[in-house]
Order: C-alpha cells, then sequence, then structure tokens
C-alpha cells in the first residue's frame, strides 16, 4: 500500500508497477466518459471515422459534472466519480481501440474489464464517490468538451486538466489482480 | 426566519434546496465523523475524502455530489394553507431556477428518446407525496437523490410462512452485494407490509429519518438494531473497499400486508444523505431546518 504521485502522459512502466491496493493522486489531463460517450466513441472508431479526441494520453474518468459557464468559460463545479459497473459492457472494447492506460471510477469493474487490463496495460482506480466538491477543487481547467449539443452534460466527454486529483486506489491492477475479485472468493 | 409573501417563497425554496445540495444534516456529519474515528487503512482515507468534500461543498456553497439527483419533495399541509393550490407550481418553478442559479445538474431524461429537458423537471418530476391535515401550516421535506444509490433499491414479495428470518438474510446479503456500487457507509431505509407500491414508498420515506433515531415502536426498532449489527459484519465498508462501517443506520417503517403477500422494499441512501425540511408556521412565518 503506497502513496504515488504520477502525471499523464502515463509510461506503460509506471503502469506496472502499479498494485490493488496503492493509493495514487494524479496530475494531467483526464477525459470524462459515461455510457453514451463511450457508445459513441467505438461507434465512430469502427466505422472508421474520425474520433474528435484522442483519449490515448489521459486517464479514462467516469464522471457527469455540474457546470457553469463564465464569460464563455466553462467552469466545473462538482464532479465527483459515477459507478463504473454500467461502462462494463463498454469498457474492454473501449480499451483495445484507445489504448487509455489508466480508468477512474467507482464501485469497480468485472472480468471483461480486468482481462482488457492486463491484455493492454491499464489500471483501474477507485475514487471516493461522491466526493464531487473534493474533485472540482483539482480539477484546474476544462480544457473542451465534446458531444455537449448531441448527449447533454453529464453524458458529454469533458477535457480537463487536474492537479493531484484523488485519492485514486488501485483495485484492478495491470497484472491481473482485483480486489473485487478477491473479496468475492473470501 | 421570514414572512411569507409569494414572491418570496420561490426564493426561500431555492435557498432549502441550495442547503439541501451542499451542506449535510448535523447527524449525518457526525455519524461519518464517528465511523472515520473507527476505521484504518482504505476505510479511512475514503472517509478522510469525504469529511474534506463535506468541508470545502459547504465552504464553497457547490453541490457535495455531482449527482445533485431527483428531486421528491414530502408535503404535509393544512386544508386552509394558504397557497396550496400554488405549491405544486411553485416547486417546479423553484426546481428549475435552482438548476440554473446554484447550478445543479440537468438529470431529467425522456426514457423514449433520451432528450434531457436541462432543467431538472419534467413527466411526474419534481416527485411530490402530498399528505394533507387540518389547519393553516405546511412542512415540506426535500429529498434529493442520486442515481448510484437508487439502482440499489430491492423489491421482494415474500411467502409469508417464510416471514422476517428470510427477510433479514435477503437484505444482508443484498447490501454484501452491492458492495461500493451505493456509495457507503449508506442509510438502508426498508419498509414492509402494504402492497408492492406500499413498502417502496414506505423504505423511501424511511431514509429522512434522523441517523440514530429508533422507530417508535420497540418491536420495530429491535429489528432497526439487529439488522445495523448484522450489516456492518459484512465487511463491505465505505466505498466497498473494507471496513466496518456498511451503514450509518437502518431504518424500518411499516403497512399492515394482506394475509397472502410480505412485500418487502429496500432503498439504500448514499452517505451524501441530503434531505432539508421547510417549515410554513401558523402565524405565517417560514424556516428552513
Amino acid at each position: 500500500m503506497k502513496k504515488i504521485q504520477l502525471q499523464t502522459p502515463l509510461s506503460k512502466k509506471e503502469i506496472k508497477k502499479l498494485s490493488v491496493g496503492d493509493t495514487v493522486f494524479l496530475t494531467g489531463k483526464l477525459f470524462t466518459a459515461r455510457d453514451e460517450t463511450h457508445k459513441k466513441m467505438i461507434e465512430l472508431k469502427k466505422k472508421g471515422k474520425k474520433t474528435p479526441f484522442n483519449p490515448e494520453d489521459m486517464a479514462l474518468y467516469h464522471a457527469g459534472p455540474v457546470v457553469r459557464k463564465e464569460k464563455n468559460k466553462w467552469l466545473i463545479v462538482s464532479a465527483g466519480p459515477t459507478t463504473s459497473a454500467r461502462m462494463e459492457i463498454f469498457e474492454s472494447e473501449f480499451l483495445s481501440l484507445f489504448g487509455v492506460k489508466m480508468i477512474i471510477g467507482k464501485g469497480g469493474m468485472g472480468k471483461e474489464t480486468l482481462k482488457a487490463l492486463r491484455k493492454t496495460g491499464a489500471v483501474y482506480t477507485h475514487f471516493t464517490g461522491g466526493a464531487g466538491a473534493l474533485a472540482a477543487k483539482a480539477i484546474k481547467k476544462v480544457e473542451n468538451v465534446y458531444f455537449l449539443d448531441e448527449l447533454g452534460i453529464p453524458e458529454a466527454a469533458w477535457i480537463l486538466e487536474v492537479e493531484k486529483f484523488g485519492p485514486l486506489v488501485v483495485t484492478m491492477d495491470a497484472n491481473g489482480n482485483s480486489f473485487y475479485e478477491k473479496n468475492k472468493t473470501k | 426566519m421570514a414572512k411569507i409573501s409569494k414572491k418570496n417563497i420561490e426564493e426561500i425554496l431555492i435557498e432549502a434546496i441550495e442547503k439541501a445540495e451542499t451542506e449535510l444534516p448535523v447527524d449525518v456529519t457526525k455519524a461519518l465523523k464517528k465511523a472515520y474515528n473507527i476505521e484504518k487503512g482504505l476505510a479511512k482515507i475514503q472517509l478522510e475524502a469525504i469529511l474534506k468534500n463535506i468541508k470545502i461543498a459547504s465552504r464553497e456553497a457547490v453541490p457535495m455530489c455531482q449527482d445533485t439527483g431527483i428531486m421528491s419533495f414530502y408535503i404535509q399541509a393544512g386544508n386552509e394553507f394558504k397557497y396550496l393550490t400554488d405549491l405544486k407550481k411553485m416547486l417546479g418553478k423553484a426546481v428549475k431556477r435552482a438548476t440554473k442559479e446554484i447550478p445543479l445538474r440537468p438529470n431529467t431524461i425522456d426514457p423514449f428518446t433520451g432528450k434531457n429537458e436541462n432543467n431538472n423537471t419534467g413527466r411526474y418530476i419534481p416527485h411530490i407525496t402530498w399528505n394533507i391535515t387540518k389547519g393553516n401550516e405546511c412542512t415540506i421535506d426535500i429529498l434529493p437523490k442520486g442515481g448510484g444509490s437508487e439502482n440499489m433499491s430491492a423489491l421482494w414479495m415474500l411467502n409469508p410462512g417464510e416471514g422476517l428470518g428470510k427477510a433479514k438474510k435477503l437484505i444482508v446479503e443484498h447490501i454484501k452485494n452491492a458492495g461500493g456500487k451505493p456509495c457507503p457507509p449508506t442509510i438502508a431505509g426498508i419498509g414492509i407490509g402494504g402492497g408492492a407500491d406500499i413498502c417502496m414508498e414506505l423504505a423511501k420515506k424511511a431514509v429522512l429519518r434522523k441517523i440514530g433515531e429508533r422507530h417508535k415502536e420497540k418491536k420495530v426498532a429491535k429489528i432497526e438494531k439487529e439488522l445495523l449489527e448484522l450489516i456492518n459484519k459484512t465487511g463491505v465498508g465505505p466505498m466497498g473497499l473494507g471496513g466496518k462501517t456498511t451503514v450509518l443506520d437502518v431504518h424500518i417503517e411499516y403497512a399492515h400486508r394482506h394475509p397472502a403477500s410480505f412485500p418487502m422494499g429496500l432503498i439504500l441512501q448514499c452517505w451524501a444523505s441530503r434531505k432539508k425540511t421547510i417549515k410554513f408556521t401558523k402565524k405565517g412565518s417560514i424556516k428552513i431546518i
């Protein structure tokens, strides 16, 4: 159980070193994606169309924020994690298509994602559910937003710059270990 | 306390919604602090983040959780309450304005088209439960509730022959399987009896009760205490990462049942158990509690 500071873009080596129980604070770039953005991005990629952004060097955050617009600039008011289990049906495909190295969510994910994390060299981290105000404090800037008109505020893809975002507890690592599987067999 | 005029009621409703979204009630904060003191390891890290989050939210008047929920109002109004017939409209307007002004996350979506109304109102939403009494007073309980915990709700139509013993087992098992999904430590609201709809309604109302307050009837209070202990022995812990605190409390409400049925509903409320009460007094003033 270590406390680790990391910065995006994340390297394969850094990810491999993380184990279940480690706590990470992340600096760099995140993009939010819930059910609809997952669906949309996978569809575009599979049709051979261009995606509006390249997620590869960012962490994927399961979240739908409360936002406010001030002088034409978006501000994040509150932005804790959403339940990751809903994204289980998309995640293994998403990881293979886009090469994202870190997922941030809450509540954990299933077997398919665990397999994909191992295969693609990525980790799943758990952020404290409901800690929306704490998360917003660590978000320094909204860099962009995609699919806003089409999907609405919660489901849109928000590109965020963060500083010491966390605590993120590694609960599924890149070596096939899952906190959730371990607890099931107990 | 403020004097009532039609104009300022809307402002006070918005203020109450803002307070509900940004400040946790004292009983909840106290229970979370107590949990922080007894937990260690990952559980303590989670509670530390929760307590920090509560502080930031109330200091900066921002919603403590990004899922600002769908709004339910429980109204107890006297038949002579001056604004009885206007209240529904006023609440709808207040929710729309609160969504923009606080702001809240727009959470009302047409299930057929997927269209977001962008103002937290829509068909049957906000949900209002009426209880009409005598007199000119009115009490409104505000309950904004998030989707993550609501998704872990359950309804059982039990065999009366299996009764309470089975009921207890099912509750403990369900909360164990839910793990971190409803954002524990949660408050478990349980409704027993009536019909399918009645027990679910009672279960939801039960989460409004103060933490630590037992049901008035001893036979019910005893089961609340027993379940509290059993659930916290599962080890699910804060955010499902292991620990002693899975629920902050268990509240049961009941109705008489049909001889052939034993309905039981479970509603879990996340640690961000947001609630506020507005009281219109006899003498014509309003207060937010």
